[in-house]
């Protein structure tokens, strides 16, 4: 169990990660905590991809350094695009946000839903 | 110039949108008109496109010169080109209604062309992490134009489709992460030859990248337990919005799903695993079912109409995971057939609402007297969604059902044809009221039961009565194409489906 622990880590915060994002993202009350826990959520499956790439005793993928093994740089990139995507994502939310509680006065879901259903 | 068609069908609009927002500078409603330009040339590119795919087979794209494993490919076959084809012709059918329905800023506008980018680039990408993006594209847009309502109620529906939106985009992301660490490669065709050969169809890896893509796929498809986003956000749109995205965004995803299913995964997958078919045809049922439950127990027609595509996209989804040849077109023509229908609906919805004042059940009794002709396409388009024999609804039901009863999946052809006596126990209640109840709403209340709420105004201009009843004409008249469509998609399947 420590050995996996030691060599898997990074899989172990992975899941961590998402775990802690999706009951953030289920539980809380506040809208704006929702948000963050989306973003630790994404986070998570950035730190998976990452991890993905890393190959023991490997280089930066330059060619000129020195020469193979090189760290796979394809899942870099995908995060680069995915990282663009959350920022985005949340920029919307954040937005959203500001709107319901100008025109509500409250973040809080629970109150935010009577006001909905009246 | 035709095999750069694909990558022009999404740089088009991603162009086309751009331009709103800086003509913002020189005038207010200079929206429209750059959507409609842009939006006709799509439609004639997409057209093109699909002619060409039918006659002389699939195009295939390198974008930026990288060739194809390792670079972004963009394909397009029969499947593809035919809804392309749908989500151009669709989008500017729906542009005709907005001219007098609205929103009217140029933002508006210049999400609406991000969205048609979003919906073409995840109809004609060959490459899973690319699909990704573009479902977080049409993700974007969906969000920012469901809060266009004035009413402060969008943003909250908005919000909601947001947050569950992305937790399903997110899923799908992490399946393509264990795919890549089971592959190596992003690329759906070389994904489909590697899976097999470099990590068995039942080994932990593969099942896992299975099961979160689909699951994510079908959070955006909307089916039954990850539907709940889908009827606050179609009921508290603009109506514009809400004929656009009922009748795109799920579709294009339940496209995705498709390609996921035959072109990545294959249908050896299917039959290795079978395990994965049940649970994916499971899920289509209980959407089926529930969904009908919950659609007759809707009091507002809008929220109705919601509930009756979770139910729609499980018949959908049902065909493509029986996948013979026969169920596979079938949930294709159903899917096209779908999208015209229900979004013809939702502008009827909105025609109605804004002549009569109605928006329940209730109120749409009598009528069929005060707005006949909306009425009228109304009626045809319900009845064309259960499934009446001219209507294009009915041969996309036919053949799913003769897929499964030529599967022998007796469960599922029980609960298909269940499923038709369930939507119509929902479309039959209301044209009941349509034609033969009391009125509950008079004429001369109207001023009052039709406060300004979007403030687009209450009028209703030629153009929105026009695509109603063009939505009508095409949900019977379509019919008359699908044996050329079923022609097409068959010389695209057959290889895939490997039969």
């Amino acid at each position: 169990m420590f050995e996996l622990l030691n060599s898997h880590y990074n899989y172990f915060a992975v899941m961590l990660l998402l775990g802690i994002g999706l009951y953030m993202l289920i539980e809380s009350q506040n809208l704006v905590k929702k948000v963050i826990g989306m973003n630790i959520f994404q986070t998570g499956i950035f730190l998976f991809f990452i991890t993905l790439a890393f190959r023991a005793g490997g280089n930066p993928p330059i060619i000129k350094e020195g020469g193979g093994p090189y760290v796979s740089p394809l899942p870099h990139v995908l995060i680069l695009t995915a990282i663009v995507v959350g920022v985005s994502l949340t920029a919307v939310a954040l937005a959203l946000i500001i709107r319901i509680y100008t025109e509500y006065g409250t973040l809080d879901e629970d109150k935010l839903k009577q006001l909905y259903y009246d | 110039m035709i095999e750069q068609l694909p990558v022009l069908l999404v740089v088009l609009p991603i162009v086309g949108g751009s331009i709103p927002l800086v003509a913002s500078l020189v005038s207010d409603r200079a929206g429209w008109p750059v959507a409609t330009l842009t939006l006709v040339g799509q439609a004639g590119l997409a057209g093109l496109l699909a002619w060409t795919v039918s006659a002389s087979g699939t195009v295939s794209y390198a974008v930026g010169g990288f060739a194809a494993p390792y670079g972004i490919e963009l394909v397009v076959d029969g499947l593809s080109g035919a809804v392309a084809l749908l989500v151009a012709v669709v989008s500017l059918g729906v542009l005709a209604y907005a001219r007098q329905a609205g929103p009217h800023s140029n933002a508006f506008y210049g999400l609406y062309l991000l969205l048609v980018a979003g919906l073409t680039g995840m109809t004609v990408t060959g490459d899973v992490f690319n699909l990704y993006v573009f479902l977080e594209i049409t993700g974007l847009a969906a969000y920012g134009l469901v809060a266009s309502g004035r009413d402060a109620s969008a943003a909250v529906a908005a919000l909601k489709y947001l947050i569950i939106g992305t937790v399903g985009a997110s899923l799908y992301l992490l399946g393509v992460g264990y795919l890549l660490a089971a592959t190596g490669t992003l690329n759906m065709a070389d994904l489909a030859s590697k899976l097999g050969e470099m990590a068995a169809y039942d080994s932990t890896l593969v099942l896992t990248a299975f099961g979160l893509m689909i699951g994510g796929l079908t959070v955006k498809v909307a089916l039954f337990p990850l539907h709940t986003w889908q009827p606050d956000a179609y009921a508290n749109a603009p109506d514009t919005v809400s004929a656009f995205i009922s009748a795109l965004v799920s579709t294009v995803s339940a496209y995705a799903l498709a390609r996921l299913l035959f072109s990545v995964f294959t249908v050896e997958f299917l039959a290795a695993v079978p395990v994965a078919r049940w649970a994916l045809v499971g899920l289509a049922c209980v959407s089926i079912i529930a969904g009908s439950a919950l659609a007759v127990s809707q009091d507002s027609v809008q929220r109705m109409l919601a509930y009756s595509s979770v139910s729609q996209f499980g018949l959908v989804i049902a065909g493509f995971a029986i996948a013979t040849p026969l169920a596979v077109v079938g949930a294709t023509v159903h899917l096209l057939g779908h999208a015209v229908m229900k979004g013809g609906l939702f502008a009827a919805t909105g025609v109605i609402e804004r002549k009569t004042g109605a928006t329940t059940v209730n109120g749409y009794a009598g009528m069929g007297s005060r707005v006949p002709l909306s009425a009228f396409s109304f009626a045809v388009l319900s009845l064309a969604m259960v499934g009446v024999p001219p209507a294009v609804g009915f041969v996309g039901k036919w053949y799913i059902v003769l897929g499964a009863v030529n599967a022998e999946n007796w469960p599922v052809v029980a609960v298909l044809l269940a499923s038709t006596l369930l939507t119509l126990a929902y479309f039959a209640r209301l044209v009941e009221r349509l034609y033969f109840a009391e009125a509950t709403i008079h004429s001369e209340e109207t001023p009052a039961e039709a406060p300004v709420t979007d403030g687009s105004g209450q009028a209703v201009s030629f153009g929105m009565i026009a695509v109603v009843v063009v939505a009508a004409a095409l949900a019977v008249a379509l019919t008359a194409a699908v044996p050329a469509f079923e022609q097409v998609l068959r010389d695209t399947l057959l290889p895939i489906l490997n039969q």
